[in-house]
């Protein structure tokens, strides 16, 4: 029982740091259908902006509470700059928009290289988040994966809000289900395209702050994460906040448990062939919006 | 209010339209007429700015409007309700129309306005708009254009494909708006016989060129009807 426990724990706190990753990529490509292969990048750049301001806050927590907001900003301003750059006249290209953002995201890797060097480097916890939290029973919950469980969870909640809410996010969905019909409502959609961008990339730079109190930042870091971020946004189903929610939490349950009964390797390849026969089955992912007309 | 002149304009490089004037009079209504593929909808494209005319002039109140976005056009007094009773379709009722009301100083009057003139909006404000019938979604985006309050309202075949007891009551109401003053409505019409009551001018349009205009009215009704069945 107890191993059943801190194991599904384990499962939830991965799929906490899958659902951080891939909460902005609900925007960007689950609304927008952008494939944007940078996204991992934004990712390292919110790591990043942590590392560079612990090295001049002192205060471990203090740093990591004002790297929150600022990797926001950064990995958002990175994000609405690509949008306006190049993306934006490839929106009818899916396929260019990929090749075009891999190539962006090999040179963040490489200005990565040059500012911080190569090697990976690494930021200390606040002490309130380097110890366990103890049940008693042996099931003990490390404090640090709680607090990303707790930030991806307030994400989710933010997100929500500010799509079923505020005038942005009707702005957003109305954009997503029809973009002539919201120009020719007076919507300045090119506008809200860049909105979306910046805050889909900024959520990417959360994530990488939450990313660096579980493992260390390099160059890389970002591509390690990118390819299950866009498996969770396909299986959840595609403009579907919940789906991915849902698949975020399934999926590092489903990876722990196979982990704990074989090996890390094993058990990604037994994810991946879930994946590809889920979606044999439902194509279209988890969930889907039905409606009696889509025009 | 409206000039359209000489307007060429089609997509890739299909040429739909050749060289269309057309104009609608300040506070009246202007009808096109024209079968199934003769440049009507692209018209109308063409005037809110969703495809670039290759030639020709699009004017509001003198202004060359031709190189605008179309929600600059919008913010000009233009509304357009396009072809297919388009909507939000995961929109709810309330929000379709509030997404176009959101940063106007009198966004809240003019929801209540569009609400008043088709009041079965109020009962299904909760409702998805994908959810509704096809005649209550073209109420729906009738309302989301009114809540702009605009000067000019281009129109595309408002009642065609929805059920009859909802054609008379979207035609009072267009005939209503159109009635009312500081309204000029471009419509774009298959029923000869709505179009002609409704418009003091009428163009009717064949495979992309003006062929036959006039004064509107019912006495103009059999020389449309002639002019359309050559």
């Amino acid at each position: 029982m107890t191993v059943i426990l801190n194991q599904s724990f384990t499962g939830i706190s991965i799929g906490a740091v899958l659902l951080l990753i891939a909460l902005g990529l609900t925007l960007t490509f689950g609304q927008m259908g952008v494939i944007n292969m940078a996204h991992g990048e934004f990712i390292m750049a919110g790591a990043y902006t942590t590392y560079v301001l612990q090295k001049s806050i002192s205060s471990a927590g203090v740093s990591l509470l004002v790297a929150l907001p600022l990797a926001f900003l950064v990995a958002g301003a990175m994000g609405v700059l690509l949008e306006w750059l190049l993306i934006r006249r490839l929106y009818t290209r899916p396929l260019d928009t990929l090749l075009v953002t891999w190539g962006v995201s090999l040179m963040l890797q490489q200005l990565a290289r040059d500012i911080f060097g190569a090697p990976n480097v690494q930021t200390s916890a606040p002490d309130l988040l380097t110890g366990n939290i103890s049940l008693g029973g042996g099931i003990t919950f490390a404090n640090s994966r709680l607090f990303i469980l707790g930030l991806a969870l307030l994400c989710v909640l933010a997100l929500t809000l500010i799509l079923k809410l505020t005038p942005l996010g009707r702005r957003i969905r109305a954009v997503v289900q029809n973009r002539d019909l919201a120009e020719v409502s007076g919507i300045a959609t090119g506008q809200v395209d860049r909105m979306t961008f910046f805050i889909g990339s900024g959520l990417a730079g959360v994530a990488g702050v939450a990313l660096t109190l579980v493992g260390p930042i390099g160059p890389t870091m970002g591509t390690n994460y990118i390819v299950d971020a866009f498996l969770v946004v396909v299986v959840g189903g595609i403009g579907q906040l919940k789906g991915s929610v849902i698949t975020a939490f399934a999926l590092g349950v489903l990876q722990s448990v196979l982990e704990y009964s074989t090996t890390v390797s094993v058990a990604k390849v037994m994810v991946l062939v879930a994946i590809v026969a889920f979606l044999q089955w439902r194509p279209q992912g988890l969930y889907t919006l039905r409606t009696r007309s889509l025009a | 209010m409206l000039e359209i002149s000489s307007v060429q304009a089609g997509y890739d490089r299909t040429t739909v339209l050749h060289g269309v004037t057309v104009s609608v009079p300040k506070d009246g209504v202007a009808a096109v007429l024209g079968h199934n593929g003769a440049g009507k909808s692209t018209l109308l494209r063409a005037a809110m700015g969703l495809i670039k005319p290759t030639g020709g002039t699009v004017r509001l109140d003198g202004e060359d409007i031709t190189r605008l976005a179309p929600h600059q056009r919008v913010a000009r007094g233009m509304a357009y309700v396009p072809q297919g009773q388009q909507s939000f379709p995961h929109l709810t009722t309330a929000e379709n129309l509030q997404l176009v009301a959101d940063g106007r100083p009198d966004g809240k009057e003019a929801v209540a306005e569009a609400l008043d003139l088709f009041p079965v909006l109020s009962e299904l404000s909760g409702r998805r708009a994908g959810l509704l019938s096809g005649g209550q979604r073209q109420q729906l985006a009738i309302a989301r254009a009114l809540v702009t309050r605009p000067r000019l309202l281009l129109l595309d075949e408002p009642t065609e494909g929805i059920q009859p007891s909802v054609v008379a009551e979207i035609e009072e109401t267009i005939l209503t708006l159109a009635g009312r003053g500081g309204l000029s409505v471009l419509l774009v019409e298959q029923h000869v016989g709505f179009a002609m009551r409704a418009a003091q001018h009428y163009y009717v349009l064949e495979a992309g060129r003006v062929t036959s205009s006039g004064e509107g009215g019912t006495g103009a009704e059999q020389t449309v009807r002639a002019a359309l069945s050559v």
